[in-house]
């Protein structure tokens, strides 16, 4: 069930349950962050309102920077910023910030340690239609190597909105991954929220594998644990909204629990959430793990739903990579 | 193969120039999204490109002599894709897959999706340098084939674009012709709101480039410009084509709102309209 200590959106299974777009709460956290600290700043590469960074632009104009389509400069603007003392943010697609400027941001923002808040929109191939060309689907394998990042992943506009804010409130270089399509709310203004802690959505009382799941992907990961139930099969489900650092106590005490590890998440198998935890286990404590993500490959144009079921990314996909790990845990 | 421009065959251009923006709107609102400023502001160059400039073959794509068209803004791809079509590439039907699962018509072009793109696009600031590329190596092979690239004023933000004009001019690439979509929009504003780009005919002759400014929806100007360009033996040039964005749909037109999005049923109901009111005027010219 629903983890009753998070205070999670009771709503969440119903048919008109909420939804919005993670980035909104990008949005609404930047603009809470302007009106708290008047040394938090933002730049933007002619994607203003797309990565909702027109709230703070239009309440704060004096403290916006629109640099036009240029991600570089724009990151090496953050960075002297920041060297100076403000607290940047700066937002565009994840393809191009950190994708087309990523050694700009790996010199002037992460080796020199700059506060500068990093806002990838238009993750995943949620981004649909345009292709892709404009779905990032390994800007967190291209950044999670970076030493001293910290990487945070919101599951929702609500947590998207916690997360901007204490990413504000943190000193250091944060990435910050975004959706654009809506997708269902899934906590609540209640429900906590600290970087570097993941949360245990769907508890069970007997679970034989624990689902992992990064950003809006959660919520296919929820649907498949209740359907899973009825099947009597028990599982948790984690919501890892921090990627780096990895909450490495609650992965012990987890891989412990359960013994069968699946990661699901909309991005390449290779180099995110499933090779970070991975690689944690693989080391700590080896437990069988399944992928759910794109396998190696591009995606296409499409509906976002149509897109994750062609990639075998859905509730039915998830609910099966579950039954395989738990006949390989069982073997073992 | 390039024949000669006499009035009758500028009607047949200008029909087909209309014929395509019909396309277009037929094909963004089917696809519910899509850019409709660009495509229709260069509807006239995209024509006279695949039906009166360029050697090409649209049965034989990979043609070794052909000439290539490199579209670097490639969210304009929905006009390049209409005039493909018309122009025999594959059918026309097909347009209305755009950006749809399955389809060869991707939201930006993906050259391993459909022959005859020369390469994909999308992110911009990145097509002049292909376009160096295969000019570089036509004149290593010694082909005579001319590379035509196409952007556009937003991506001349980018630094990479501004590497690319210096390489060019370095190397005298006099087979390397640029073709800007100079309409002065973007997705924030208009570009002199978001990044100032005049005067730019000066900054590409300060650069070393042959410049020729001209009135992009005038396709006999464009056309002269062409073969104005390929006279120049020692360097690469840039014909500044200064486009109305949504050109033949008034409500679309110089507005940057319509740059990133598709008209609605009704919209495009009064758009096909307006520009079937054109082509009968293009008729009785
Ligand atoms: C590297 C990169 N950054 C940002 C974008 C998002 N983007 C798509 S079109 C566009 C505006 C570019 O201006 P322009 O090409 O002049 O637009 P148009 O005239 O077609 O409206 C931007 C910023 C992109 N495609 N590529
Ligand atoms: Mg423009």
């Amino acid at each position: 069930m629903l983890n009753p200590d998070l205070k999670l959106n009771p709503k969440l299974f119903e048919a008109d349950a909420e939804v919005k777009a993670t980035r909104a709460g990008y949005g609404e956290g930047l603009l809470q962050l302007g009106e708290e600290n008047p040394n938090v700043v933002a730049l933007c590469a002619d994607l203003t309102e797309s990565t909702y960074a027109h709230l703070f632009a239009q309440k704060f104009p004096e403290r916006f920077f629109q640099v036009g389509v240029a991600e570089q400069n724009m990151a090496a603007i953050a960075a002297g910023l920041a060297i100076s003392g403000k607290i940047p943010f700066i937002s565009s697609y994840a393809t191009f910030s950190p994708g087309k400027n990523w050694e700009t941001i790996r010199t002037t923002i992460i080796y020199n340690q700059a506060n500068v808040k990093i806002a990838g929109h238009h993750a995943g191939i949620m981004t649909g239609p345009d292709g892709a060309t404009h779905q990032a689907t390994e800007d967190i394998a291209s950044v999670r190597s970076w030493p001293n990042l910290k990487i945070l992943v919101p599951c929702d506009s609500i947590e998207g909105k916690k997360a901007t804010i204490a990413a504000g409130e943190t000193e250091g270089p944060i990435y910050l991954r975004f959706t654009r399509d809506k997708t269902p709310i899934i906590t609540t203004i209640d429900s906590p929220f600290e970087i570097g802690k993941i949360q245990t959505f769907w508890t069970s009382e007997k679970p034989v594998a624990t689902i992992f799941a990064m950003g809006y992907m959660l919520y296919y990961a929820l649907v498949a644990a209740k359907e899973l139930e009825t099947e009597g099969i028990q599982v948790l489900v984690v919501n890892v909204s921090t990627i780096k650092p990895l909450d490495e106590n609650a992965l012990l005490s987890l891989a412990k629990q359960t013994g069968a590890f699946v990661s699901v998440e909309d991005h390449q198998v290779a180099g995110g959430l499933g090779g970070a935890i991975a690689q944690w286990s693989t080391k700590n404590i080896p437990t069988p793990m399944e992928f759910i993500g794109l396998q190696d490959t591009f995606a296409e144009s499409g509906k976002p739903a149509e897109l994750i079921e062609k990639y075998k990314m859905g509730k039915d996909h998830i609910k099966a990579a579950v039954k395989t790990v738990i006949q390989r845990s069982a073997r073992l | 193969m390039p024949q000669e421009l006499n009035e009758e065959k500028l009607k047949d251009l200008k029909n087909k120039a209309n014929k395509v923006r019909q396309l277009i709107i037929e094909m963004l609102v089917e696809a519910g999204s899509g850019h409709s400023g660009g495509p229709l502001g260069m509807a006239d160059i995209f024509t006279a490109f695949y039906f009166h400039i360029l050697n090409h073959d649209p049965k034989n794509p990979d043609w070794d002599d052909r000439d290539r068209l490199i579209l670097s803004n490639g969210h304009i791809c929905p006009v390049r894709y209409a005039t493909m079509a018309l122009s025999g590439y594959f059918p026309i039907k097909e347009l209305k897959t755009l950006r749809k699962i399955n389809s060869r018509l991707q939201g930006h072009p993906h050259c391993g999706s459909l022959p005859g793109l020369e390469t994909t696009s999308g992110p911009l600031g990145e097509g002049l340098s292909q376009a160096i590329g295969m000019a570089l190596a036509g004149r290593m092979d010694k082909k005579s084939y001319y590379v035509y690239c196409l952007t556009s004023d937003g991506e001349h933000e980018e630094g990479n674009t501004w590497e690319a004009v210096m390489f060019a001019a370095k190397n005298k690439l006099n087979n390397l012709i640029q073709v800007i979509d100079r309409n002065y929009i973007q997705i924030d504003g208009t570009t002199e709101s978001v990044m100032p780009l005049d005067p730019l005919k000066e900054k590409y002759e300060s650069f070393n480039w042959n410049a020729i400014e001209i009135d992009g929806n005038d396709i006999k100007s464009f056309i002269e410009a062409i073969a104005k360009a390929k006279l120049v033996p020692d360097r690469p040039t840039i014909i500044i084509a200064r486009t109305i964005p949504g050109k033949g749909v008034s409500f679309m037109e110089n507005d940057y709102h319509w740059h990133g999005k598709p008209p609605n049923k009704e919209e495009a109901a009064r758009a096909l309209n307006e520009l079937r009111v054109l082509q009968e005027k293009i008729q009785n010219e």
